[in-house]
């Protein structure tokens, strides 16, 4: 467990988090290893973890009926995989394949939530942590909803 | 060489284009070319990295493209040009052989002078990846004189990546540091999927000594500049190269205004600190 408060300390996202916070957490985390291809989640399934990237990436895709998957995002170690933890009805929106071998701390949602309704110091922090990276996956989104890059192949 | 050195070795009549001929074309992707130039007459002038050329597709029309060529190969001059319009439609179409009108060159040009002793992150969007080529063959040529090389570049999907041969031999390097992102792709596409502005803030840079070089549509240089900004990176350190309707290239006939500025000959490179708030502005 140690090693597991040590590991996740250290990932981007918790950078600068006290230690006190990082045990509280420590005790809702879990290893995971994905091998290429494999799926951390698909659309619609309870979003009951989310994910630190620690190596390798993943790629967040839609399904649109009777095509192939669009690859609307990827991420990679540094960084997170998953918001819909913190918003009922906590259901994922889309799914989640590594696109490599990878390895990622998984959270427990229901657990992490408790511990931040207990405790709205630690509730504040992690909203904190969340809320630059959905803004800045919304205006992500925003400019490639866009489409820059000129007039596409017929 | 200053850019007004350059100027200054134009023809007589600064409206009158020489006759080059295209001796090689290369279809890049669905509606871009690449074309090799030589003049009919007297040698290939001297350019500098980001300049641009008018030219000329006789009874049909002049528009101004940058150079996307090697500035120290004397022998050609090379424009990539995207089929948007009756002009450019017209030399995206020149085959070998094909004769057009080129004046020039003309503009500021990228500060890969100024730039050495630093890091240089060149961030490139679609067609803007090819204004910035002769900076990366400078950058690249002259690798001893520059700190860390970062080249971010996006493209909508895998299939528009332009120069995909050469970016890869660039990624090959080792000392050089490249990620190309698309915005769509599909699962048989392995690399990254997002905006090219997110790729800056994953980079490897030291931000206070930093050159940024940024080419693309306006608003994913406006996204990029700003991502480079809250990476720390100067505002008189980012350089961007600007389009308008360039129609004299020599600050004569006003079509290219912009503030205070003629895109033409106070661009196409410009300082984000001078121009930074004129790119939100609907009025301009």
């Amino acid at each position: 467990m140690e090693n597991l408060e040590r590991i996740l300390l250290e990932h981007p996202f918790f950078a600068g988090f006290g230690k006190d916070f990082g045990a509280v957490v420590t005790g809702c985390a879990r290893n995971h290893k994905f091998d290429a291809g494999q799926y951390l989640f698909h659309e619609g399934d309870a979003a009951n973890e989310f994910y630190l990237i620690r190596h390798g990436r993943v790629a967040l895709e839609i399904l649109p009926p009777g095509q192939r998957p669009v690859v609307i995002d990827t991420v990679p170690e540094g960084e997170i995989v998953g918001a819909s933890w913190l918003v009922p009805p906590y259901r994922w929106n889309f799914d989640a394949r590594a696109m490599e071998l990878t390895r990622a701390i998984g959270i427990d949602a229901a657990c992490l939530r408790g511990k931040c309704e207990a405790d709205p110091k630690l509730g504040y922090e992690m909203m904190k942590r969340f809320l630059p990276i959905l803004v800045q996956r919304l205006q992500a989104a925003r400019l490639q909803l866009m489409d820059v890059y000129g007039k596409r192949a017929s | 060489m200053s850019p007004a050195g350059v100027n200054t070795a134009l023809a007589a009549d600064a409206f009158l284009p020489e006759p080059y001929r295209v001796v090689a074309a290369r279809s890049e992707i669905h509606d871009v070319a690449t074309l090799d130039l030589v003049p009919i007459a007297g040698a290939v002038p001297a350019y500098l990295p980001g300049q641009f050329n008018m030219l000329y597709v006789f009874g049909v029309g002049e528009v101004a493209i940058s150079i996307s060529g090697d500035a120290t190969n004397r022998s050609r001059i090379v424009h990539t040009v995207r089929n948007v319009g009756a002009v450019s439609g017209a030399i995206a179409a020149l085959e070998s052989g094909a004769v057009l009108g080129l004046r020039g060159p003309y503009g500021t040009a990228w500060p890969v002078a100024e730039a050495e002793g630093k890091d240089v992150v060149i961030v490139a969007g679609g067609l803007g990846l090819a204004p910035l080529r002769p900076a990366i063959y400078h950058v690249l040529a002259n690798r001893g004189r520059y700190g860390r090389i970062v080249i971010l570049y996006g493209a909508r999907e895998p299939g528009d990546i332009l120069f995909r041969h050469e970016v890869e031999s660039w990624r090959q390097r080792l000392d050089v540091s490249i990620e190309v992102t698309v915005d769509h792709a599909d699962p048989s596409w392995h690399g990254h999927v997002g905006v090219v502005p997110r790729l800056i803030g994953r980079a490897s840079f030291d931000p206070a000594e930093t050159v940024a070089m940024v080419c693309g549509p306006e608003v994913m240089m406006r996204f990029s500049a700003t991502a480079l900004a809250d990476a720390g990176v100067a505002p008189a350190d980012i350089h961007l190269s600007m389009e308008r309707n360039m129609k004299c290239a020599i600050g004569l006939c006003g079509h290219c205004q912009w503030g205070p500025d003629f895109v033409c000959k106070d661009g196409p490179v410009m300082r984000y600190d001078r121009i930074g708030k004129r790119l939100t502005l609907r009025e301009i």
